[in-house]
């Protein structure tokens, strides 16, 4: 019993972390239509970005954490904001081209991390209390699932919120079922875009903050690793589905776990594999429509 | 003195030139009706005159020329835009649906209410549900929400019980009290209602413009032109 007990605890950990990478895509395809590579370098980008700046930082490593992760998220948030500016936006009518710019700009962006920091994994900074564990019945859980559990949840709660109680969230529902449509009721649908964008890497570079407490570390492959599995996810839950996404990042990770210890380590990938086959096969629109809520 | 002016327009859709360097124009107040067989590029005439599709030539408002904005930019200009199978927002109800197409601090909700009461009791309820007619109200609406000098309507009554086909040439009559109107209709019985300039389309290109009155009162010329006998075109 103290084995499920952990085992679907981790599971939802890393669920969540697959949410925060996952709704971005999600929405960025929903909106845009632009299949987007990079995402995986908001992530390692953000990673980095907080564990360069927790280096600098005094404190204990609940500080280091925390200015870090603030860093962090600053230039997961600027760094999306400015591809949609300077590379996406020139080339809304070609979207090959997009995705494209997406795939060089994720190659691009992996040899600047590894230029600059080399190829080796950074200790990240993490307190004390999150590598500590509660016990549950009977399982010792590690704190930091906890945090990551909650973190995507908030995310979830917010993102749901905003798309529901705010102009910019109804502009992106509607325009995540008919773009032109929008546009041709008198609003600038490129603002949504980049707002989209912004909120994408805000949520990929939460989730290499996350990763790197969950991992104990950063390392320059960790965007890609993780990206691969947020596509199978945003694809498992519906393009464009908040609400989808959140549920299919779940039953993956869960899977995974499951899969890893009661069939054979290492098939866990395999059987979210298999996940992805069977929802195509039955599903292909994905668990939930296209429409963001 | 005419309010819209289209010269020269061209469309290309991949290997088709769906127009072929149209030219008409659309005089201020009441409604001028875009007619044509099926396919001979009604709906594209009006997606091109916002922007929608690539296009060439030249399309004026009020002398300003429109091909270089962008769609919002001209639509913001004050254009409302009904397009052809009404494009609501299925997952959206319909409060939202009108909430998002509100471009000032003075949406004419009074004005919607009155023409569609039903839309004031079907607030809550998304518009993917609602039946074609009431959705066709949500697209009419959505366009009279914001006082908009010109209405861009694009078959209105396509798909329509009967009844509804009057309510909504009743709207479209209270329409043209507040805008210019260029209309896409094919039930040649609306178009006697409400209009009072045609504009007939055949294979890309413009083959008559004039009195509503004067085509709909010659059938052998609506068959000419038409190729129908009376009723819808």
């Amino acid at each position: 019993m103290s084995t499920f007990i952990l085992l679907t605890v981790t599971g939802l950990g890393l669920g969540a972390m697959y949410f925060l990478i996952a709704s971005g895509l999600s929405l960025i395809y929903g909106l845009m239509g632009v299949l987007n590579f990079a995402h995986g370098a908001f992530l390692t980008v953000g990673a980095y970005a907080a564990w360069e700046t927790s280096t600098h930082v005094g404190g204990g490593q609940g500080t280091k954490l925390l200015v870090g992760a603030l860093a962090g998220l600053a230039a997961g948030t600027l760094l999306a904001a400015l591809v949609e500016l300077l590379l996406i936006r020139p080339l809304y009518r070609r979207p090959i081209e997009q995705v494209l710019v997406t795939v060089g700009l994720a190659l691009v962006l992996g040899a600047l991390v590894e230029a600059i920091w080399g190829f080796d994994a950074r200790q990240f900074p993490v307190p004390s209390w999150l590598i500590d564990t509660t016990t549950i019945f009977g399982a010792n859980i590690p704190n930091d699932r906890f945090l990551e559990i909650a973190t995507a949840t908030l995310v979830l709660i917010g993102l749901t919120a905003f798309l529901r109680y705010t102009r910019y969230g109804l502009i992106i529902r509607a325009g995540v079922e008919n773009r032109a449509m929008v546009t041709a009721l008198g609003i600038d649908v490129r603002r949504a875009f980049t707002l989209v964008f912004a909120l994408g890497g805000l949520a990929a570079a939460l989730a290499g903050v996350l990763s790197g407490v969950y991992f104990g570390a950063v390392d320059p492959g960790r965007g890609t690793s993780l990206l691969i599995f947020a596509f199978i996810v945003v694809v498992i839950g519906g393009f464009g589905s908040i609400g989808g996404t959140a549920v299919s990042a779940v039953v993956v990770g869960l899977i995974q776990q499951y899969a890893n210890y009661y069939a054979s380590s290492g098939l866990g990938d395999l059987a979210v594999v298999l996940l992805l086959a069977v929802v195509l096969l039955l599903k292909p629109e994905g668990l939930s429509p296209r429409v963001a809520h | 003195m005419a309010l819209i002016s289209v010269k020269d327009l061209h469309v290309y859709l991949g290997e088709s030139h769906v127009l072929q360097g149209i030219s008409f124009e659309v005089p201020e107040g009441g409604v001028t009706a875009l007619l044509g067989r099926n396919g001979v590029g009604k709906t594209t005439t009006l997606r091109a005159m916002l922007g929608l599709v690539p296009r060439r030539g030249s399309v004026s408002l009020a002398g300003e020329e429109l091909n270089r904005l962008p769609t919002h930019s001209i639509v913001r200009l004050g254009i409302g835009y009904v397009p052809e199978d009404r494009d609501v927002f299925a997952g959206l109800t319909v409060d939202e649906n009108l909430r998002l197409a509100e471009r000032n601090g003075n949406p004419r909700y009074e004005l919607v209410y009155e023409l569609f009461p039903e839309l004031k009791t079907r607030g809550g309820q998304k518009a993917g549900t609602l039946s074609g007619g009431q959705q066709q109200m949500v697209a009419i609406a959505r366009a009279l929400l914001n006082d908009n000098p010109v209405l861009l309507v694009d078959e209105p009554t396509k798909g329509l019980a009967p009844l509804l086909v009057t309510e909504v040439a009743a709207a479209l009559e209270r329409a043209a009290e507040l805008a210019t109107v260029l209309l896409v209709e094919q039930n040649l019985a609306v178009v006697a209602r409400v209009a009072q300039q045609v504009v007939v389309l055949d294979g890309g290109r413009v083959v008559h413009t004039g009195g509503a009155k004067e085509l709909l009162g010659d059938p052998e010329r609506i068959r000419a032109l038409l190729g129908v006998h009376g009723g819808s075109a």
